[in-house]
Order: C-alpha cells, then sequence, then structure tokens
C-alpha cells in the first residue's frame, strides 16, 4: 500500500509547494543542483527559525500558546491529513466510499487518538498512533519534496541536529538545559517513549540485595533495547503505580509542522524523574523524538518512491537505519545526555541508498535473471 | 501471478524463518539487536562483493554474454567468501560483547550464550540473504504477467520460493556449526562451511534444470541442519525424550538449603529448616565435584553422601539426592526436571 502510495505521488510531482519554491524540472544538472541547494536552504532556515521561536516560548513561559500550537498541530495531522491520505487510498484501489461511513471512521480515528497523545492511553495504542502521524508526516514530506532536496535536507539536518543538541549555544541544549533546571519534563508532548517502568535488575532475587541503579554506580544500564519491556507489577515496589501513571500523563506526543520537531529530538535521553519516593523505579525507557522518526521515514520512503522500483534498496535502508539507531543507543549508555538521533543513522542510511542503488541492485538483478543464489 | 502466488510463495519461503523469529527471538530484546546487527553485517558483505563484480564488469568485457556469465558466477562465488569472512568478523564482534556483558552483570556471566548468539547471527544472516535474494521477485509476482512465456520454466517462483526457504535454513546451521568451530578451533568444521556454502551456490547454477538443483540443495539442507544439531548438543536421546514429552529428564541439578546445623557445646542440633531457596543451574557432571553456587560468598568445599531414602519434599518425580554438607550448612542437591528460571 505504502509503495502504491509513493507512486502515485511521484506522478504527481507537478504539484509545488510553498516551502520548496524552485523547480527541479530544470534543463541542466547544474541548474537542478542550485535549484535543489536552494529549497534546502529555505527548509533548514524555516526549520531554524522556528525551532528558535518554540525555545523563545519555553523561555519565557509561553506554556499556553505552546499547548495551543501542538493541539492545533495534531488535530490536523489526526483529521485533516488521515483524511486526504484515506481519499487517495480509496481512489488508488478504486473503493466506493460514502461520506457518511467515512466521516464515522475520521471521527473515531482522530479523537481516540487525541485522547492516546495529549492525555491517557493505553502504551501501545498511543505508540502506534504516534507511529502512524508520523509516517502521515513523512508522507506530505515526500509527496512535496523534489528528489534532490530531499537528499540535501537530509543531510543538512543531521548536521544541525548534530549542531543544536551538542553545541553549548544550540537551542536544543537550551531548552533540554532549561526544562532541566525547571526540573520538568521537556515537552508534555513529540516524544515516543518505549516504556512504562523498565527496571535494571530484572532477575527474581531480593529488593534489598537489588544492586543500586545504574545511575549512581556509573553502570551503564545492561541492554538498552528498541523492545519495550514492561516493569513487572510483582517485582516492584508498591508505590511504583502511581510513578507510572504520574509518568504516562507526562508522555503525550503529537507532532507541530516540521518546525516542531527540533525540541522532540533533543528529549533522547530519560528524564529526571518526580524525586522522592521512587528512587528505585527510575524511568529507563528510552524516549526519541518523533521529528526523528519523521526523517528516518522520509528517508526510507524517499528511496522506496526514487530507487528505481526496487525492494533491496528499501530494505538495506532500514536496516542501515536500525543500526545507526542501535550505535546511538549505545552512545547513549556511555556518555548518559541528549544525544542527537539523526546523524549516525541518515549518514548510514544516505551511504546504503546510494550504495545500494547503484552497486547492489544490478549484481542482485543480474543474478535474479539466472536464479543463483549467494 | 498475483495474490495467489504472491502470498503462496511468500510463506514458503518465509515461513519457517517467521517461525524461528516469532518462537525464539522476537521475545528476547537482546537477540533481536543481534538479528539486526547480523543483517547488516550480510548486508555490507554483499556490498563489497557488488562493488567487486561491478568493478570488473566495468574493466571486462560488455558485449560477450559468456564473459558476463562467468563473471557473474565469480561474483557470486566471491561473495560467498566475503559472507563467510564478514560471518568471522561478527563473531569477533560477538565475543567482545558477549565479555562486555559478562562484565556489566551481577553474576558475572552473560545473559546471553556463544552458541544462542551463534543460532541468531545465522538466521540473520539467512533472512537477510533471502530477503535481498527473492524480495523483487515477490514483488513482480503480484504484477499481471504469464510465467515462462518466452521458454523459461514457468515455475519460476515456485522454486525460488523453495529455494530461499533452503538458503535461510542453510545460513542459521551455518551459523552454528561455525560459531562452535570458532570456539573450538576446529579449522576442519570451518573449511566445510565455507565449501558447503560454495557448493549450495554453485548448485544454483544449475538452475533452470531443478530436478538436479533442488533436491541436491534441499540434502544439503537436511544434512547440514543434522550436523548444526549434533553440534549444538542434540542427539537422539535427547529427540526422543522430547517427543515422548519424558518428564524425568534429569538434565538439571537443583540445590536447596535444608537445614542449618548447630554446633552448641560440642552437641549438633538442627534447628528448623529454613525455606527453600531452590537455585537451579546448568547442567554439570554428577558428584563429586561440589557444583558452583550461585551466592557471593566464597566458597567452601564440601562432602557429598547420599540422602536418606524417605521422600523429600515435592520433587516426587526426582530420581537421584544427594546431601552436600558445607561447614554448618546441608545442601540437599537434587536432579530435576527444572531448569534455571
Amino acid at each position: 500500500m505504502k509503495l502504491n502510495w509513493t507512486d502515485y505521488l511521484e506522478q504527481h510531482k507537478h504539484w509545488k509547494w510553498l516551502y520548496t519554491p524552485f523547480t527541479e524540472d530544470t534543463d541542466t544538472v547544474g541548474e537542478r543542483a542550485v535549484n535543489s541547494i536552494l529549497n534546502a536552504l529555505i527548509m533548514i532556515s524555516v526549520i531554524v527559525v522556528m525551532t528558535l521561536v518554540l525555545v523563545l516560548l519555553y523561555k519565557y513561559r509561553c506554556y499556553k500558546v505552546i499547548h495551543g500550537w501542538l493541539i492545533i498541530s495534531s488535530l490536523l495531522l489526526l483529521f485533516f491529513f488521515s483524511f486526504i491520505y484515506l481519499g487517495e487510498v480509496f481512489k488508488t484501489y478504486n473503493v466506493a466510499m460514502d461520506y457518511f461511513t467515512l466521516a464515522l471512521v475520521i471521527w473515531n480515528f482522530g479523537v481516540v487518538g487525541m485522547v492516546c497523545i495529549h492525555w491517557k492511553g493505553p502504551l501501545r495504542l498511543q505508540q502506534a498512533y504516534l507511529i502512524m502521524i508520523s509516517a502521515l508526516m513523512a508522507l506530505v514530506f515526500i509527496k512535496y519534496l523534489p528528489e534532490w532536496t530531499a537528499w540535501l535536507i537530509l543531510a543538512v539536518i543531521s548536521v544541525y541536529d548534530l549542531v543544536a543538541v551538542l553545541c553549548p549555544k544550540g537551542p536544543l541544549r537550551i531548552l533540554v538545559e532549561t526544562a532541566q533546571e525547571r526540573n520538568e519534563p521537556i515537552f508534555p508532548a513529540l516524544i515516543y517513549s518505549s516504556t512504562m517502568v523498565w527496571l535494571v535488575n530484572m532477575a527474581d532475587s531480593d529488593p534489598e540485595a537489588r544492586p543500586d541503579p545504574p545511575k549512581d554506580s556509573g553502570l551503564p544500564p545492561p541492554g538498552l533495547t528498541l523492545n519495550e519491556t514492561y516493569a513487572d507489577p510483582g517485582s516492584t515496589q508498591a508505590d511504583d503505580g502511581g510513578f507510572t501513571q504520574e509518568w504516562t500523563n507526562s508522555r503525550n506526543a503529537t507532532l507541530g509542522p516540521m518546525e516542531s520537531t527540533q525540541e522532540s529530538r533533543a528529549a533522547v535521553q530519560a528524564l529526571p524523574g518526580p524525586p522522592a519516593a521512587v528512587e528505585d523505579a527510575e524511568e529507563r525507557g528510552v524516549k526519541l523524538g518523533l521529528g526523528d522518526f519523521i526523517f528516518y521515514s522520509v528517508l526510507v520512503g524517499k528511496a522506496s518512491a526514487a530507487a528505481s522500483g526496487d525492494w533491496n534498496t528499501t530494505l538495506a535502508c532500514f536496516v542501515a537505519i536500525l543500526i545507526g539507531l542501535c550505535l546511538t543507543l549505545l552512545l547513549l549508555a556511555i556518555f548518559k545526555k541528549a544525544l542527537p538521533a539523526l546523524p549516525i543513522s541518515i549518514t548510514f542510511g544516505l551511504v546504503f541508498y546510494f550504495a545500494t542503488d547503484n552497486l547492489v541492485r544490478p549484481f542482485m538483478d543480474q543474478l535474479a535473471l539466472y536464479q543463483f543464489y549467494i | 501471478m498475483s495474490a495467489a502466488v504472491f502470498f503462496g510463495c511468500t510463506f514458503i519461503a518465509f515461513g519457517p524463518a517467521f517461525g524461528l523469529l516469532l518462537f525464539t527471538v522476537a521475545g528476547d530484546p537482546l537477540r533481536v539487536i543481534i538479528l539486526v546487527a547480523g543483517s547488516f553485517f550480510w548486508l555490507v558483505s554483499l556490498l563489497f562483493s557488488s562493488l567487486l563484480w561491478f568493478v570488473a564488469v566495468q574493466l571486462g568485457n560488455k558485449a560477450n554474454a559468456g564473459v558476463q556469465h562467468g563473471l557473474l558466477m565469480m561474483g557470486a562465488g566471491a561473495s560467498v567468501l566475503l559472507q563467510e569472512a564478514f560471518r568471522f568478523a561478527y563473531y569477533k564482534l560477538l565475543k567482545k560483547a558477549d565479555q562486555g556483558l559478562a562484565a556489566m552483570s551481577e553474576d558475572g556471566r552473560s545473559p546471553i550464550s556463544i552458541g544462542q548468539m551463534a543460532y541468531v547471527s545465522g538466521l540473520a544472516f539467512g533472512v537477510a540473504s533471502g530477503a535481498f535474494s527473492v524480495i523483487n521477485v515477490l514483488s513482480d509476482s503480484l504484477g499481471p504477467g504469464v510465467v515462462g512465456i518466452h521458454g523459461d520454466s514457468p515455475y519460476f517462483f515456485l522454486t525460488s520460493a523453495f529455494l530461499t526457504m533452503a538458503v535461510v535454513l542453510l545460513h542459521t546451521s551455518w551459523g552454528v556449526v561455525f560459531f562452535d568451530a570458532c570456539e573450538k578451533r576446529r579449522w576442519l568444521s570451518l573449511m566445510m562451511v565455507i565449501v558447503t556454502h560454495l557448493l549450495t551456490s554453485g548448485l544454483t547454477f544449475l538452475n533452470p534444470r531443478y530436478e538436479w538443483s533442488l533436491p541436491l540443495i534441499y540434502g544439503l539442507t537436511i544434512a547440514t541442519g543434522g550436523w548444526a544439531f549434533l553440534t549444538a548438543g542434540g542427539s537422539v536421546r535427547n529427540v526422543w525424550r522430547c517427543v515422548t514429552c519424558s518428564r524425568l529428564t534429569p538434565t538439571f541439578w537443583s540445590i536447596q538449603l535444608c537445614s542449618h546445623q548447630l554446633r552448641i557445646d560440642g552437641q549438633s542440633q538442627h534447628s528448623q529448616p529454613l525455606g527453600s531457596d531452590l537455585l537451579a543451574f546448568s547442567p554439570l557432571p554428577p558428584p563429586p565435584p561440589p557444583p558452583h553456587t550461585h551466592t557471593h560468598t566464597h566458597t567452601h568445599t564440601g562432602h557429598w553422601c547420599p540422602a536418606p531414602r524417605r521422600t523429600r519434599g515435592e520433587h516426587k518425580d526426582s530420581d537421584c539426592n544427594y546431601l552436600l554438607h558445607v561447614s554448618d550448612w546441608v545442601f540437599v542437591v537434587k536432579q530435576t526436571a527444572e531448569g534455571p528460571r
């Protein structure tokens, strides 16, 4: 379904977007290169400006404005964009649908999404919704960004991410530090969390004999995982329940327009939990910003759309991004501070995309032609 | 063509792999990471081998089909050798990671054994190899068309799917055997793995003469699977026990703290039996040598004696009891069916 959708988008390239006014249907390669560089610069400057606006709003405690912004953007995504997407899916598969059914479906989908993301909901459902809105956002990018512009934007935004999170004057670093000073979660939105409470020591031993949480002992938490683990209620202290609920409330996520993706990427590290009763059961789950999801999806989506209809390239990019994420998590375990999640994954993804498209694809095509297996 | 062929071939090709993944890998995050990293290593090996092939093709005679065919075969052979080289590199990486995991855990043992890592890495290589080989074919099978309209074999999709399944299973077995050979420094086994891989790839050169390639490759798959099973510690006896669901499988020893023997003024008294902390651990040779305990106290050497005949505890199905006296403590050592939790 996704591949058909991206084919459809490629066919409608003539649609223009306000953020990328320079066309790539030029006569010479040089012109195309220049246009794509200009497009990328425009997009990046929009993103940078919006990030700065957001950081300033946060610094001067204009929480209402930020919340309103996030709610409006998630409403837009959950209702309007999904309506458009469903419309295109029905057109592609020639499915007859009436407006009443569609309205009912979209209404339910949207409302449950808003509740899950901004308020409370089962963890899996919340994660599913976050993934769905990231995918929708990525589809918007894939649809409207011309090819060279997309690759350039991906490259530049990983550099920007690196700079913004690690440099002392970077906006995202300022955001993270301000949030830590005020001892509050970075944002009640925009973050994908992999778990509720994840204890370091899941072995079946006495709670008294359990060693200190790694933060105190300096050892990295063993095995930062990509999967979720639930805290077994039987093995935790009784007051973990309250901590978990509280933490769930703070873990809503939505998605603004591309500007809001930046601060989400800053929240990779587990945030400082509320103090007092529950030092044992600190949250150890991995948090990933939704912006990272979006750009990973853009990479894989562009790879599947632009790579001569080849699945090998898509698979290769997928594996490369996963490995980049593994490495980032490893670095997170070592350094224990907010890290940019984009650079390593996007670099691997881009390298593997171009290498697979140009080198591996002809080789595998020839092998498949003669039915040779390696 | 179309949906029936697509789904059929997908399930043939990836059914066993999917089952193996679902039941053995998906639940454990560490294994998932090893799986993904394994696929990455295979992918890098593929990248290098396609680079090699690409360079050779550019340098060679593009017009001559025979030369191109030969270059393709050479490319395939080089790819096999590179895959095995990267398997070795992955083995080295996993050994290092194993040491790191052991250092980080509380009891000094890694949460995953090298055998399990061998299996998961073999599966990773298999899944990656199968996916890259067959996924374009599968996506083409969704569309309209007639297979073999120009005189080629009409069984193209079906045989591709079966070959992929064989390749997945073969890689899994090769992974197990390879790692074991590296662990025990059995270079002959290592060479056999490489030779069988080359042989498998070579047999696919016989396509589309499927009556030759398919049975031979499946014979090789079954043989390699059996070899891997034996390498991993399996035996006919184990299979028989598994099939008959025998409960008397005394593969584990459990040690149970039963009582504390006090010495007061030269008289020995037995206090109340303490709660049993059932510490179970991996298979051990029968006594004597005293087994490892998982406590952090220093080990005392004790002495063994058979327990009194009366039935003890709730493990009615155990068939062997010993008493182990270690200083003031008395342990009851039993063979149980349950393994470590």
